[in-house]
């Protein structure tokens, strides 16, 4: 049982040494009361079939793995994208060490967020004394700039107005009156992250702008204002800097997180760095038009800013893959006046060509995806392009009009015949879809790893491979620095794809003397 | 002319729905548009105008649907006399749940849908009893009812309901701009009741803004689930409603109110003897002692 100092194994291998099997096998029969070994089996074997399915389908009072996280994170990774904020949750701690921990476990990074700790009195008496103290101290410790302030389900369960908590606080002299304060309401109970994204710019585009369009007007400075929505996958704000640049078009980038999620170990703690400047959003409504990247996922934001700053921010697909690339640039163009440059035609042709080399490999090949709205659809509409079904795709946090779009979308493809939609799903309905109809991968994030551990529990015929792209990865280091958008991003998702094909096909072949004929040095 | 919107607070009990429904019925046979919103899980402020016994709710459709997103504003928003709009928000059934949130997902779900259209004149709010948690202030926030008028009668309690519900408006007020319009006297026929009313409104820093008398009209109508306005545009109490109506759309008296203490409330119930003088002598003795000490 005991360690050797000069060859400390952890939990793996460790267990599986037979003094620790014998402990665990003993503790089991004596304590644990557990099923039989073929009793557990046969109830394994039963969830993986259609009779379950259809029973797991019908389920309504439980979610597994629900596909999604809540409000309040979105709020925060909205706000952390602009310069020197501090992102303020009114509510419970508990919460706010759980968005901390969410982004730290996926970006390898320190997350400075703050909690104004309400605890039984404030449920009871109202968090205003939480907010007063808490603005005061935030401000005073951290020394930010600006606090966004969102809330977690306490403080919206009992109704608390932060509007007049934060003016009243503003009033008792616990932060200046000019102190920026932006705040959005985000119940955790209503929608998802996006949600809690798009609630939190729109509480700091209207506490920037909505009082102050006076000398406001469409074009005054000559710039395109980019949205990017909940956008994890730092590279996405790279590329689209990078395109813009190419492009020659001066842009704001509103909610620039790439800095601060991503600072060099230099010795130096930067605790807030780069991000939308303060004088940017105060500025943006003098810019020609906005483009939200993720329009499905930016709904009351867009609605703003059309009403507001008069903007025609006009639904666009997420950049993701080839045309809508293609639509993304023509749209700037339009726009701008700017003419698309040579550099981004070159690139755009080596997508194509890498395209058609992979063609073989990608082609007909089935696929189970999930995740957020535009991702999801961008993602469908990169493996139809490349010839490849999303058998399977699931969102847990899309409306139905979104569906309605996505089945229009996959009807037009010859590879969208087979594919099903589902919304309000989890990954446990997942679970039941790739056992019953096998796709050859599944794209999503790190909580997919359970269903491939299942399915190659049920027989290595069965296992269904997991490729990670999308929020959050906490098992593999780094993926959040690829990209996803724009040619790039397509360029990198084809890489992804065809060489998880190629390493399966791989794996497959390397019997010696059984499968290696086909364990070929070129394909 | 712009929105106004309106709450109606005051005790239980007190008639805010019936006061609420035979006003907005005044105000809609004067051509105004209005719109009512019931904030109570009790979901009766709207039947005298609908006819029905209770509106479906906002939070009934939402629990069936599973999610108030699935809902479209007509599910919920019914035309009644008059073509007033009316929505009931609903919620819980007693002893769980919170109806407070049920009032908050209410009204949000509401704006989003753009039930606060261009045409409308008014908006009233019929609010559960006291404003017992923030999701009964929700009406009053930053944006929403500025005006706030309240219900009250000769009673001590309603009174003292009244008072508090001052002390709500002044933490709201001083943030935002939300006001006390004041005080309508649904008569319970006490002593000298008018009088007293507008001596508290005067306290509080508002006004009486109507006295509604008594009369049984009220219930004739009620039973047959109609305003009096509405069932017996004759009556004389009817032009009660009418006047109240009068008042409250000419109406600019808007104030921060002042709300009394309870030794203050006390002095003014006794002044006008409601309360007798606390006898010191007597307080904390048993039924036993008591014919002792008269022995």
């Amino acid at each position: 049982m005991s360690q050797d100092v000069a060859n400390i194994k952890p939990s793996y291998p460790l267990f599986r040494d037979a003094d620790y099997k014998e402990n665990l096998a003993n503790k089991k029969s004596m304590f644990e009361e557990c099923h039989p070994q073929d009793k557990i089996q046969e109830v394994f074997e039963w969830t993986t079939t259609k009779e379950y399915q259809e029973l797991n389908f019908k389920r309504e009072a439980l979610t597994i793995n629900p596909a999604k996280a809540c409000q309040p994170l979105g709020a925060v990774l909205c706000a952390l994208g602009f310069e020197k904020t501090l992102p303020y949750v009114h509510g419970s701690q508990g919460c706010v060490a759980y968005f901390r921990t969410y982004f730290n476990r996926h970006f390898k990074e320190p997350i400075a967020c703050v909690s104004d700790s309400m605890t039984e009195d404030a449920a009871v008496f109202g968090g205003q004394k939480n907010m007063f103290a808490g603005l005061e101290n935030a401000k005073a410790l951290y020394k930010p700039e600006m606090i966004a302030v969102s809330t977690t389900c306490m403080a919206e369960v009992i109704g608390d107005d932060l509007n007049a908590f934060i003016n009243n606080a503003k009033k008792d002299g616990r932060v200046e009156n000019e102190f920026p304060t932006p705040f959005a309401h985000t119940p955790s109970f209503v929608g998802s992250h996006v949600t809690g994204w798009d609630n939190m710019f729109e509480g700091i585009a209207r506490y920037f702008t909505l009082n102050y369009m006076g000398d406001k007007a469409v074009g005054k400075n000559g710039k395109l204002n980019i949205v990017p929505g909940f956008e994890t996958y730092l590279g996405n704000f790279r590329v689209v800097k990078r395109m813009l640049k190419e492009m020659g078009v001066d842009y704001s980038m509103l909610s620039d997180p790439e800095e601060v999620l991503d600072t060099p170990a230099d010795g130096q703690f930067r605790m807030y760095s780069g991000g939308t400047t303060l004088d940017e959003i105060r500025d943006a409504p003098n810019a020609m038009d906005t483009l939200f990247l993720q329009a499905w996922q930016s709904e009351k934001s867009q609605k703003f800013i059309r009403a507001t700053w008069k903007h025609t921010a006009p639904n666009i697909n997420i950049p993701m893959g080839l045309q809508w690339t293609d639509e993304f640039l023509m749209k700037v163009a339009e726009i701008t006046g700017k003419p698309i440059p040579e550099s981004l035609e070159k690139e755009r042709g080596r997508l194509v060509d890498m395209i058609t080399d992979s063609h073989a490999w990608l082609h007909g090949k089935k696929y189970a995806l999930w995740g957020d709205p535009d991702f999801v659809k961008g993602m469908s509409k990169i493996l139809l392009e490349l010839g490849a079904e999303p058998t399977h795709i699931l969102c847990n946090n899309a409306n139905k009009r979104w569906k309605k779009e996505m089945e229009k979308m996959l009807k037009a493809s010859p590879y969208g015949q087979n594919s099903e939609v589902h919304i309000g799903c989890d990954l446990w309905h997942m679970r039941s879809l790739v056992f019953t109809n096998k796709p050859d991968f599944m794209i999503g994030n790190s909580y997919g790893k359970f269903i491939q551990r299942d399915t190659i529990t049920k027989g290595k015929e069965f296992e269904v491979p997991l490729i990670r792209i999308g929020f959050p990865i906490f098992d593999r280091h780094h993926l959040h620095r690829d990209t996803t958008l724009g040619y790039e991003g397509a360029m990198h998702i084809l890489k992804t794809l065809v060489n998880e094909i190629l390493s399966r096909l791989d794996e497959d072949t390397r019997g010696m003397g059984t499968t290696d004929y086909n364990y070929d040095l070129i394909r | 002319m712009a929105l106004r919107q309106c709450a109606i607070y005051g005790k239980g009990g007190i008639g805010k729905s019936t006061t609420t429904q035979n006003l907005v019925a005044a105000m809609a046979e004067a051509g105004k548009k209005v719109m009512i919103v019931g904030c109570d899980p009790k979901a009766d402020s709207t039947r005298l105008i609908l006819h029905s016994k209770a509106q479906t709710t906002i939070m009934h459709l939402a629990a069936e649907a599973g999610t108030v997103e699935d809902l479209e504003l007509e599910d919920v928003l019914k035309v009644g006399y008059g073509d007033i709009k009316c929505v009931e928000s609903g919620g819980p059934e007693p002893g769980v749940g919170c109806a407070g949130r049920g009032v908050i997902t209410s009204i949000n779900f509401l704006e989003e849908e753009g039930a606060y259209d261009e045409d409308l004149d008014f908006v009233f709010y019929d609010v559960l009893g006291d404003v017992v948690c923030g999701g009964f202030a929700m009406p009053i926030r930053e944006n929403k009812a500025q005006e706030i008028y309240i219900v009250v009668s000769g009673e001590m309690m309603a009174m003292y309901a009244a008072n508090n519900i001052c002390k709500g408006i002044v933490k709201y007020a001083n943030s935002g701009g939300v006001r006390l319009a004041g005080l309508i006297c649904n008569s319970r026929e006490t002593d000298r009741e008018d009088e007293l009313i507008e001596a508290l409104a005067s306290k509080l820093g508002t006004t009486m803004i109507h006295f509604v008398p008594r009369d049984n009209v009220v219930q004739r109508a009620e039973i047959r689930r109609m305003t009096v306005i509405e069932y017996d545009p004759k009556a004389g109490q009817a032009d009660e409603y009418r006047q109240l109506a009068q008042k409250v759309i000419h109406n600019k008296n808007l104030v921060i109110p002042t709300p009394i203490t309870m030794d203050e409330l006390e002095d003014l119930l006794m002044e006008f003897g409601i309360m007798q003088e606390e006898d010191q002598s007597i307080i904390g003795q048993k039924a036993v002692d008591e014919v002792v000490a008269t022995a």
